[in-house]
């Protein structure tokens, strides 16, 4: 059996030291996931713009990406359906029709496989003006004015399903800054900007990581879903020093209760978005994307490893 | 613990007891809120003329999930989704006949597009769309000031079944009129026709239903009508009790009756 770590401040401090020290190539590097997520981001708003407007098609008349994020059809053939919208429909009492609710199946395949929250970090509009909020405000040294219980967006998404039976209308849908965004870039310009901009003032000035961190029921929803995802971040406890970089970049920093990670071994919330911001910041690499069924066999390989290190150590 | 607070609850108990109520009003205030801005961005609903095979408003209003397929797949790409801070309900598809008119593709690709059924696929024959119906500003339709015009009748897809020419002659120095009348039995709203009106602004117009059309009542019998006898509904003899029809009818009659007998 391996002794239980003892970390003291100085394994932690030369932890952030070597962050800190690292050469460009390697922080250019460590911005890798950031890029691809954007890449992720604006691709997709891309491919619906170009088949609306410039008529991109796989072939003739099968047009490239229909729709927009609530709903679309991929070359004609693949229909994706936001799930969280397609359930506000059905709770109005609408018998969606079957293509409809194939998209659903697809997507929620997809999501509980890789993570819900996916959405939120690779594929979400607003993520990237959420992010810039938070990047400035971190540049600014934005003080907090209040804070708010990360648990409210499960209590908004609970209102937004009783106000949509009580309305008869999806009461989401009819008021997401993420649908009014999508939409709008692609299908015309109207004043969806100032949901936008409303969200960027609000993160940047009122409540760190606010809108995605503690109001978007959207979010909510996903991270319902990504509980029972195969995509994780591994934690290795054995060469993590504490140094509490992750938990700085992290915009969900209540998954990286670095206690329980211990014991389950990788991030387990549901609230965690594989965004890749931990993974390339740790310094020592004991944060790194696995696939669950694996972790729990890298982490032995990990333990054997330290181990025979730690011995190594000693009989010197 | 002895100690109590007010109305005699134990402190622990009335906090939660507080922090409850708190919660609901939170609840209750946000809710009513997002409810009445539901409501009021669903009001503008009945001016909008939504794609052919539209569910009735409120149903449509809830069945739409705001993707835009149907107007990437409308070919003269007249459908658009309302923007945030327009005039109608946010995020749907409409058009406007006056700059972009329904072209009534007879295989109805905007419906077929529609993943949710809020254009919904009972709609067969694009004929039997109802969009909305043509209405005449029978004071600025040249046809009603007695020049020739008829391009709505001329233009309209359904010619001589939506709209109609009627003839009113007039004094001999004058031509008769060419009156067009529009039928909403055929009428499928298109706006082909407000979409041609050479005046200024449109004297033909396409409107919702709702906003235009009457009804003139059940009981209403119309005996010149062929289709409409007029006591279809109205069977006085149900309507007298039962023994005063059984009741025998004595042999010899009250009053006089020599007069029908001929015996004059």
């Amino acid at each position: 059996m391996s002794e239980s770590p003892s970390f003291n401040k100085a394994d932690a401090l030369a932890s952030t030291e070597k962050l800190h020290g690292r050469a460009f190539g390697a922080r250019l590097w460590s911005w890798r996931y950031i890029v691809l997520r954007r890449i992720g981001q604006f691709g997709i708003l891309l491919l619906f713009f170009g088949t609306a407007h410039w008529g991109w098609q796989v072939a003739k008349d099968v047009p490239l990406l229909t729709g927009n994020l609530s709903a679309s059809k991929f070359i004609g053939l693949v229909p994706l359906t936001d799930p969280f919208a397609a359930l506000q429909i059905f709770l109005t009492g609408h018998v969606l029709e079957r293509e409809s609710l194939i998209g659903v199946a697809i997507v929620m395949g997809i999501y509980l496989l890789i993570g819900g929250r996916m959405f939120c970090a690779w594929v979400c509009p607003v993520n990237a003006v959420t992010d810039a909020a938070g990047w400035l405000r971190d540049k600014l040294g934005v003080q907090a004015i209040f804070h708010l219980p990360r648990m409210l967006r499960y209590f908004i998404l609970v209102a937004t399903l009783a106000i949509t039976v009580l309305s008869g209308l999806a009461a989401f849908e009819w008021v997401s800054p993420i649908g009014m965004t999508h939409r709008e870039i692609i299908f015309g310009l109207g004043m969806g900007f100032t949901a936008l901009l409303a969200i960027f003032l609000f993160d940047l000035l009122i409540l760190k990581n606010g809108w995605c961190g503690h109001l978007c029921p959207l979010g909510a929803f996903y991270s319902l879903i990504g509980k029972t995802a195969l995509l994780r971040v591994r934690f290795d406890k054995n060469s993590c020093t504490h140094c509490g970089e992750c938990a700085k970049v992290c915009p969900e920093p209540q998954v990286l209760n670095l206690k329980k990670l211990d014991e389950r071994g990788y991030v387990f919330s549901g609230e965690c978005s594989n965004c890749g911001r931990c993974t390339p910041i740790c310094p020592e690499g004991s944060l790194q994307f696995d696939f669950k069924p694996l972790i729990r066999s890298h982490n032995t390989q990990a333990r054997v490893q330290a181990d025979a290190i730690a011995v190594q150590r000693r009989t010197r | 613990m002895a100690e109590t607070g007010l109305g005699g609850l134990n402190p622990t108990r009335r906090d939660f007891l507080v922090k409850l109520a708190q919660g609901a009003a939170l609840a209750g205030t946000g809710g009513l809120l997002w409810d009445y801005i539901l409501r009021n961005e669903a009001r503008a609903a009945p001016y909008a003329l939504r794609p052919p095979g539209a569910l009735a408003e409120d149903d449509f209003n809830a069945a739409c999930i705001k993707c835009g397929q149907c107007v990437n797949a409308c070919p003269p790409l007249i459908l658009k989704l309302q923007p945030a801070g327009g005039d109608l309900p946010i995020g749907m598809p409409f058009y406007e006949p006056r700059t972009g008119a329904c072209v009534m593709c007879p295989d109805i690709p905007c419906m077929k597009a529609c993943p949710t059924g809020a254009l919904s696929p009972k709609l067969k024959n694009i004929n039997d769309a109802r969009m909305g119906l043509a209405v005449i500003d029978i004071e600025n339709c040249l046809s009603y000031k007695g020049l020739r015009c008829e391009i709505c009748h001329r233009e309209c897809p359904l010619k001589g079944k939506a709209i109609t020419l009627e003839t009113h002659p007039r004094q001999t120095s004058k031509h008769a009129m060419f009156i067009p009348l529009v039928h909403s039995d055929a009428c499928t709203g298109c706006g082909i026709c407000e979409k041609a009106c050479p005046t200024d602004i449109a004297a033909i117009r396409i409107l919702p239903h709702k906003l235009v059309q009457g009804k003139i009542g059940e009981h209403y019998r119309l005996g010149w009508t062929f289709d409409t006898e007029v006591t279809q509904d109205f069977k006085p003899a149900d309507a007298l009790p039962a023994t005063a029809v059984d009741a025998p009818v004595p042999k010899t009659a009250p009053g006089v009756d020599y007069l029908n007998e001929g015996g004059l």
